[in-house]
């Protein structure tokens, strides 16, 4: 591989490190290897953002400078998204909301934050994505279907590659279990391993299957074969190194009682070898709890005061759209999209800053909107993987524009 | 998958041996493999009575107009490009075993399968187990498609 010139994709938090681009005047040509997630990233937006106040055409100064005073007004000024950010613009922003004594949250509150949380305090055990590849021979996919969130997982790292200690790869060296209230498409994959449970029951069953790993007869309220639940147990008891992804599935079903989970890798961790990887969907949104917790000591949900960030569930995005916040700067995500209607509405009655390279919904309701340069395709920084390694970023097109990182600060150079 | 029957059941089916095969299902069967084309059955084509069997063959014999030699069709509409098959194909890990074999990218020209664009293309389609006179009926790239985008006709 190291006569290939290869890049990184950022289509998803997978990071995968051996994609080919070929170019031609600065235009892509042609993406090897890239999933279709990975190619729709790399090949750029359908429309690209304009610097816009108001919606009509501005410069990108008048538009850096009008963002900077409604922060500067603002009370409760909110600046949110971050996912698809470098480290680099991540540590800007919270630079910057220390700079207003703002609100910084990002879309791991409703997300995989309570996992990275766990991991983060020495909680749960997680490992690297290599070591799954070279190591795993169970792999449990709990309330998560990467073949469609992420779909090279199981080809690049999870499933089907051969590893050091996994010569015969998926045929008869590794056992893929999927727990998910539907029959999806990674669930297809694992074939009779698949459990199907009902929605909001993950804790019931990892009762259940706790239960079982002690040796005792679990009980389950719904129609499951208890003979099945045994064999699951067993099989998790002689695996030698086994790794749960944990979707959104098992976050929401588990709510804020994350200690069952804790519980149930501890006592796994008693009878063999288990670690817990989340399934983090934007490229770099671990980047955000490891780099807001490296600052604050705090994941997210964090409020700068005269006397130091605070964090707690009043300083998440909902709360704040829900009570004080009179701005908000959105990042490098299109939350009208993907927010609960009464919420987005909130959004619209605030000021509302975008900075993104792309146009989408939140671009119709923003007051001002910044056009950046697409982070890990024009310009370069680091990124935290789904499993908390650092990869380094680098652009593969020349691009005059600014990257969000410049963005940001140069907001922060206004407002001082 | 479209079967022998079903292409059978859109025939005559009146044994008139006009296409020089010696009965309907002969046809069919040479119509599935792709060695014959629907509009070379004569009574088909003239009488209009057949005239919405003829735009039902059209339909389930197009796929199999772009198969390989070895019967294999990429739907490219259902590929997600994930590269299960890629690294799946025995060929491919025998051909490339430090590049699919171990998860990346093919890293040389001898696969059969490699992911362009977001979705997979095949290639060096003499390679693949299921071509030659010891052809066996190898499905390692079928069953871990999540998409049922490859099948072999």
């Amino acid at each position: 591989m190291s006569d290939i010139t290869t890049w990184i994709c950022t289509g998803c938090a997978l990071l995968c490190e051996d994609i080919q681009v070929y170019t031609t005047n600065g235009q892509i040509e042609k993406v090897e290897h890239a999933c279709i997630m990975g190619k729709s990233r790399l090949t750029g937006c359908k429309h690209t953002a304009k610097p816009m106040i108001d919606h009509n055409d501005v410069t990108v100064d008048k538009a850096i400078s009008q963002a900077a005073n409604i922060l500067k007004n603002a009370h409760n000024p909110v600046l949110y998204g971050w996912g698809n950010s470098t480290s680099q613009a991540q540590i800007a922003g919270i630079e910057l909301a220390r700079v207003l004594n703002a609100v910084i949250d990002s879309t791991s509150s409703f997300c995989q934050g309570i996992t990275i949380n766990e991991i983060l305090q020495g909680q749960i055990p997680s490992c690297t994505l290599e070591e799954v590849r070279e190591k795993a021979d169970v792999i449990l996919y709990w309330g998560a279907d990467p073949m469609s969130s992420h779909p090279r997982h199981l080809s690049r790292y999870s499933y089907f590659p051969r590893g050091d200690m996994r010569q015969h790869g998926y045929e008869e060296d590794r056992k893929a279990i999927a727990i998910d209230v539907r029959q999806s498409r990674t669930a297809k994959i694992c074939k009779d391993m698949f459990y199907r449970i009902p929605p909001g029951s993950d804790l019931e069953f990892m009762k259940a299957l706790s239960d079982a790993l002690d040796g005792k007869v679990p009980k389950l309220s719904f129609d499951m074969d208890i003979k099945r639940l045994l064999e699951l147990a067993t099989l998790l008891k002689k695996c030698e190194f086994g790794v749960i992804f944990a979707g959104l599935g098992l976050v929401y079903s588990i709510k804020e009682d994350i200690h069952i989970l804790s519980g149930l890798i501890s006592k796994l961790n008693e009878l063999s070898d288990f670690s817990l990887i989340p399934m983090v969907g934007h490229f770099n949104m671990r980047g955000f709890n490891h780099n807001l917790f490296n600052e604050t000591g705090y994941i997210h949900k964090v409020k700068f005061t005269d006397k130091g960030p605070v964090s707690g569930v009043e300083y998440s995005i909902i709360e704040q759209l829900k009570g004080n916040a009179d701005a908000i700067l959105v990042i490098g995500s299109d939350p009208l999209a993907s927010l609960p209607g009464a919420l987005s509405k909130r959004m619209e009655d605030i000021p509302l800053i975008l900075i993104d390279p792309c146009e989408n919904l939140t671009t119709r309701a923003a007051d001002v909107t910044i056009p950046c340069i697409a982070s890990g395709i024009e310009e370069g920084g680091t990124a935290y993987r789904m499993d908390g390694e650092i990869i380094e970023l680098s652009p593969f097109i020349q691009s005059k524009g600014m990257s969000d990182e410049m963005i940001i600060q140069r907001i922060i150079k206004e407002i001082n | 998958m479209t079967s022998v029957m079903e292409i059978y059941q859109l025939l005559p089916k009146t044994n008139c041996k006009e296409c020089n095969e010696s009965t309907c299902m002969a046809f069919a069967v040479a119509l599935l493999s792709g060695s014959r084309q629907y509009t070379e059955c004569p009574p088909l084509i003239k009488d209009d009575k057949y005239h919405n069997s003829r735009i039902k063959l059209e339909e389930i014999l197009k796929p199999i107009q772009g198969a390989e030699e070895t019967g294999l069709i990429v739907h490219e509409e259902l590929c997600s490009g994930c590269g299960n098959c890629v690294v799946a194909c025995p060929v491919n890990v025998a051909n490339d075993p430090h590049g699919s074999g171990r998860g990346f990218g093919p890293t040389n020209e001898k696969v059969i399968f490699r992911v362009i664009d977001g979705k997979v293309k095949a290639a060096n389609i003499e390679e693949c187990r299921r071509f030659g006179k010891n052809r066996i009926m190898c499905n390692a790239c079928i069953d871990p498609c999540p998409t049922e985008a490859i099948e072999f006709v």
